[in-house]
């Protein structure tokens, strides 16, 4: 009878614990079937009343039904969770369209600067060590130990800003007035450099430069990128490989590099290089047969300057290990203004310096 | 340097289109700027007229009405010009013209006169800089006859960009042979050539010249010619100077001016009956000497300018530009000519201290080679007497050093290879250098190689000449890419660590400036330093400043920012967040090591220490929609500050400091290991309301320094703690004068090595604390490295920190 009975009351526990709707009902049932008055109690707690020989199998499976009513509960229950997560999650919404909410606004590095990194970082990778040198400089630096001789022409191709001597200024200073001045190019620490190592030599200096000119391609202030490279049979050739390199990182990896010879008092021979215009491919117009206004219909832009080191400069650094007859360099410059502007397509050089919070968040 | 392509090709006339040539020659090492004189449309409609009837202009007090007869009738033009006058032969530009400027010539009522067409000066028709009035013909052609018969208006003129190296570019036969040098076709004879100079002579009985300094002056050379006739030159020789860029003036000064155009050699014609007895003496000025020139103004020669005398003082300014007292004019009937050789570094110095320029000085102050005025004495002695009616005396004084022998480089034969990382072969090589006008005599080991004088100066050494084959070899076509070998670059590790801090304020939402480096003096002067003790208040200062604002350099990066921040400002951005990573400008006063440390011998001139400022005003966080944002003020600048030193592993403390720009309660220094990095705090209303600034905070750090005080990359590991701590919250009733950064080292002091954490986590003043008090929170973490602490332990450093409190005046709540 007992036996019987039991599986009854496991059906009906069973099914009042499937008809549970929510986890009210279900600890209902819970109490109805598993609690101190169920049922089921009643008959384990009276298992010891029980004739011996019912007592094993009353009591196995009154203990077998407790324990699948205990499953069944806890089946129920984790499936009604569920539910009812589920249902309160569903009115718990947010617009998902409402701006963010930063925990900061972001910041944004100067055009200038994240040019300038990329530069560092092109040439770092081919091996340069970054350099950086005075920008107030002893006329020695800037002119005389490149090559620029006192009373020669080359003097005037930079107009140059002066410094008014100063017992203020390092006792190393001539007191003349044109012997301090702002460095016109980064090029007077080629010469620092070499001071300061001996070969092989491979180094790139970044910084600003001033030249005494204003317009919308030239700033009385600027910012330089200086190569140098002295070794043992080092060539034009490998300026040339050097300059691809890096227009390649700039400007695109179709890009190619020209050098046409020039003119400066501190490499011989002496380039100025071009790169391949990136806007018309080089061809000078673009489809449909329009002039390319970017590099005015010619297919290069022009980029800086650069050459093999001058022996005259050597002379002035033969004490630091620069034998003129055993080594021999290249050394190359540019804006990092240019490069900026042709990258970003920006026309006047000067608004750069303006600091105009609407430009500088214009790049990431 | 003006090229006319019909002058070029008279010596050396290669075939190819002006445009093919300019690019031939740019990529040998001679820039072409751009091939101008080409008219843009039909040079058919510019004919030469007459003026026949010149009269003022009804309503307009600056022009004139002309009656213009253009060979097939007349017709009005209403023009401009100043020197227009009846009977000129002049170039009309007829309707339908159009001017090299792009300008089309049409019909139009000129307040209210029909004007028909245009009356053309030299710089409309694209053949010189004359533009203040009109080109007037001398010799008169028919009206009508077309102007392109008279003047070399559809020839193309090639403009030069002449490196200072280069002086032989400076005239049409160097450039005749550098085409020769790069194309191949075939340079005529030098226009010199046959010439012998002809010795002493009877001139020396008409003229003499004394040079006093051999230095200045190294070859004086003149010659006399007689029976000079000054007048108009012919029409060939005007057009070759306008088609130059040079304005004719007479024969005899055109003459000269042709030659120094033809061969570089600037020369100078003398009136000899207004020079005393014909004497020249060559001298360094003296104090206070002064000249006309002949450009009509009166100069004081500073003292050693190399001046040409005659008895009653200078009569010339040596090679830049010669005397009214002695100019040749109408009446002149003899000439003396001077061609001299002049110190270049010389005619350079003299020229910028007068501030004076001249196609003359431009060509001597690159150095030019005594030989070159043998070859100018050869053609202007011809054309003196072709153009002028002259004849020369026999003779030539000559005085100077004497013409020195050509030099001679050697040339190795793998040495261009060895530079260029490119073989040329030896043929190829003699054969450039020959081209370039180079005598060379080939050896076992290579070249010798003779120099002409026009690359005396230019070409010395052997590296001179690899860059001279070089250029010729077409260099960028043959050229291979190569890359050298390396071993390992990189930035410094205080490069990179500057990165970071840079990252670190970027990423707490500040924009970068980066601003001149120049500012004005009265910008420091706002700033209120101490012009005695603070080296800030004394800027390296420029001698000539493009202007007052950009006089002086920075010495600290707060003018910088507070322009920045004002013109955003002014510009409607509600606030701003700025900062700056750059150098300032300090007196070096002897003190070699605290701006960093530059490579090189000599000390850098002046300090230039790398800083780190930022400026915030208005909202560090914006407001948005689900709230306020966070206000830019001290605390919230410092916590901006502390988590970019924190992005390289540096903690900064800030103590109580002054500055004269902040605000006397809300200022402070930036310290790091005891060491001032600068300052922070509120800008002085006063200072930011001068700068037309709101409430603003600030701060500038020694960016040097920051890094330098940098452990990243050099920490040691601690074990990570594995016994659990002791948790005790403190709270703290102290006089407000007592600082936090005091009252926490006392309770590390006190607490010893078991105190882990100190946090303070509330501050209140106000009634419930009483007057000039604060009550402030802390949560103190203890634990031990190597056990579990037990409050046992605790409670004896509680009453050391109890007592210690007590000490600097506080009292302990609750
Ligand atoms: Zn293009």
């Amino acid at each position: 009878m007992s036996v019987e009975r039991i599986g009854k009351i496991e059906e009906e526990a069973a099914a009042a614990i499937a008809g549970a709707g929510d986890t009210t009902e279900l600890e209902e049932a819970r109490v109805r079937f598993l609690g101190r008055k169920a049922e089921l109690t009643g008959i384990l707690r009276g298992i010891s009343d029980l004739d011996p020989s019912e007592r094993g199998e009353v009591g196995s499976a009154a203990n077998r039904a407790r324990e699948a009513i205990e499953a069944l509960v806890a089946g129920r229950a984790g499936e009604l969770e569920r539910e009812e997560l589920g249902r309160s999650l569903e009115t718990d919404r947010l617009d998902v369209t409402l701006p963010g909410s930063p925990p900061r606004p972001v910041g944004h590095l100067h055009p200038v600067t994240r040019t300038r990194r990329l530069i560092e970082d092109v040439l770092v990778g081919l091996g340069y060590r970054v350099v950086e040198g005075p920008e107030v400089e002893h006329d020695y630096y800037n002119f005389t130990a490149l090559n620029h001789p006192e009373g020669h022409p080359a003097r005037m191709l930079q107009d140059t800003f002066y410094v008014e001597p100063s017992e203020h200024l390092d006792p190393s200073c001539g007191s003349g007035p044109m012997d301090v001045l702002l460095r016109t190019h980064t090029s007077p620490m080629q010469v620092r450099a070499m001071e300061d190592s001996p070969p092989p030599l491979f180094v790139i200096v970044p910084g600003k430069t001033y030249r005494r000119d204003s317009d919308a391609t030239h700033s009385p202030m600027f910012h330089q990128v200086e190569g140098l490279a002295v070794g043992e049979g080092l060539t034009l050739a490998d300026l040339k490989g050097t300059l691809l390199e890096l227009l390649r990182a700039l400007f695109g990896p179709d890009r190619e590099v020209r050098m046409r010879p020039h003119f400066f008092p501190f490499t011989e021979p002496s380039v100025e290089f071009d790169v391949s215009c990136f806007r018309c491919g080089g061809q000078g117009e673009l489809e449909g047969g329009e002039r390319c206004g970017l590099c005015k219909g010619i297919g290069w832009i022009e980029l800086g300057g650069a050459g093999m080191v001058d022996p005259n400069v050597f002379g002035f650094v033969s004490e630091h290990g620069y034998d003129p007859d055993t080594v021999t360099g290249f050394a190359f410059g540019f804006g990092v203004e240019r490069i900026a502007m042709l990258r970003h397509g920006m026309g006047d050089l000067r608004f750069l310096f303006e600091n105009d919070v609407r430009m500088l968040e214009q790049f990431s | 340097m003006r090229v006319p392509v019909s002058w070029l090709a008279e010596y050396c006339d290669p075939g190819l289109e002006p445009g093919d040539l300019a690019r031939r020659l740019a990529m040998t090492g001679t820039e072409v700027e751009r091939v101008s004189g080409r008219m843009g449309g039909d040079p058919g409609h510019f004919v030469i007229g007459r003026t026949l009837e010149v009269g003022p202009h009804p309503d307009a007090d600056r022009l004139s009405v002309c009656e213009v007869d253009d060979g097939t009738g007349t017709r009005t033009i209403v023009c401009g010009a100043p020197n227009v006058a009846a009977g000129q032969s002049v170039v009309v530009a007829l309707p339908g013209a159009v001017m090299p400027s792009g300008l089309e010539i049409g019909e139009a009522k000129l307040r209210g006169v029909l004007s028909s067409g245009m009356i053309c000066s030299e710089a409309e028709l694209g053949l010189g800089d004359e533009d203040d009035g009109i080109l007037v013909l001398g010799d008169g052609p028919e009206p009508g006859t077309p102007a392109t018969e008279v003047l070399s208006l559809d020839e193309p003129v090639l403009e030069l960009e002449v490196t200072p190296n280069r002086p032989d570019c400076l005239s049409i036969y160097g450039v005749a042979r550098e085409v020769h040098a790069v194309t191949g076709a075939e340079l005529a004879e030098p226009p010199w050539d046959g010439w012998t100079d002809p010795g002493p002579g009877e001139v020396s009985e008409l003229a003499s010249v004394r040079i006093d300094d051999p230095e200045l002056c190294p070859r004086f050379t003149l010659r006399v010619f007689t029976g000079v006739e000054v007048g108009e030159s012919p029409a060939w020789l005007k057009d070759r100077l306008v088609s130059a860029g040079q304005r004719p003036i007479n024969n005899v000064v055109d003459v000269t001016n042709y030659v120094m155009l033809l061969t570089g050699q600037p020369l100078h014609a003398f009136d000899l009956d207004r020079v005393p007895g014909g004497e020249l003496v060559v001298r360094a000025a003296i104090e206070g000497e002064k000249v006309e020139t002949l450009d009509g103004v009166e100069r004081e020669l500073p003292e050693g300018t190399v001046v040409v005398c005659d008895r009653d003082g200078p009569t010339a300014i040596a090679g830049i530009m010669g005397g009214a007292s002695s100019e040749v004019s109408t009446g002149t009937t003899s000439v003396l000519l001077e061609v001299a050789t002049w110190d270049g570094p010389g005619i350079l110095k003299s020229s910028r201290e007068l501030g004076l320029r001249s196609e003359a000085s431009n060509r001597f102050e690159k150095g030019l080679h005594p030989a070159l005025a043998s070859r100018a004495q050869a053609i202007a002695s011809r054309l003196l007497v072709e153009v002028c009616g002259g004849e020369a005396v026999p003779g030539m004084v000559d005085e100077g050093a004497g013409v020195p022998e050509k030099g001679s480089v050697r040339l190795g034969v793998g040495t261009a290879a060895r530079v260029l990382g490119m073989e040329i072969p030896p043929a190829t090589q003699e054969e450039s250098l020959e081209r370039l006008g180079f005598e060379v005599e080939a050896g076992e080991a290579g070249f010798s190689v003779l120099v002409p004088p026009d690359r005396a100066f230019d070409v010395t050494r052997e590296i001179d000449l690899v860059e001279e084959v070089a250029r010729v070899a077409d260099l960028d076509a043959a050229l291979p890419a190569t890359l050298p070998a390396t071993s390992g670059g990189g930035l410094s590790r205080e490069q990179a660590l500057r990165r970071t801090a840079e990252d670190a304020i970027v990423a707490a939402g500040f924009d970068e400036a980066v601003s001149w480096s120049f500012t004005s003096a009265d910008s420091i002067t706002t700033l209120g330093l101490d012009p005695t003790g603070d080296p800030r208040a004394r800027p390296v200062a420029i001698s000539n400043p493009l202007s007052e604002e950009q006089a002086v350099m920075r010495t600290t990066l707060l003018t910088s920012l507070v322009d920045a921040a004002s013109r955003n400002l002014a510009r409607g951005t509600g606030g701003v967040r700025l900062f700056e990573s750059g150098r300032v400008y300090l007196p070096a006063d002897g003190n070699v090591e605290a701006g960093g440390s530059f490579p090189g011998n000599r000390p850098a001139p002046a300090l230039e220490p790398l800083m780190l400022g930022a400026l915030a005003s208005g909202a560090l966080v914006p407001g948005d929609w689900r709230g306020d944002g966070v206000l830019a003020d001290f605390f919230s600048l410092k916590g901006v500050l502390e988590q970019v030193a924190g992005s390289i592993g540096v903690s900064i403390e800030v103590v109580p400091g002054a500055e004269p720009f902040l605000h006397p309660g809300k200022a402070g220094r930036v310290l790091v290991d005891g060491q001032d990095l600068g300052w922070m705090g509120e800008l002085h209303p006063s200072v930011g309301s001068a700068f037309g600034l709101g409430p603003s905070v600030a701060f500038e750090v020694g960016l040097d320094r920051l890094v330098a005080a940098s452990p990243a990359g050099q920490e040691s590991f601690v074990e990570v703690p594995s016994f659990p701590p002791v948790e005790r919250d403190l709270a703290i009733v102290i006089p407000e004068t007592v600082g936090a950064s005091e009252i926490e080292a006392a309770l590390r002091k006190a607490g010893g090595d078991l105190l882990e954490e100190v946090v303070l986590f509330d501050r209140y003043t106000g009634e419930q604390v009483g007057e000039g008090l604060c009550s402030l929170a802390f949560s103190l973490r203890f634990r031990a490295p190597d056990r579990t602490l037990s409050d046992e332990e605790v409670d004896p450093l509680w009453e050391t920190i109890v007592e210690s409190i007590e000490s600097i005046g506080g009292t302990i709540r609750g």
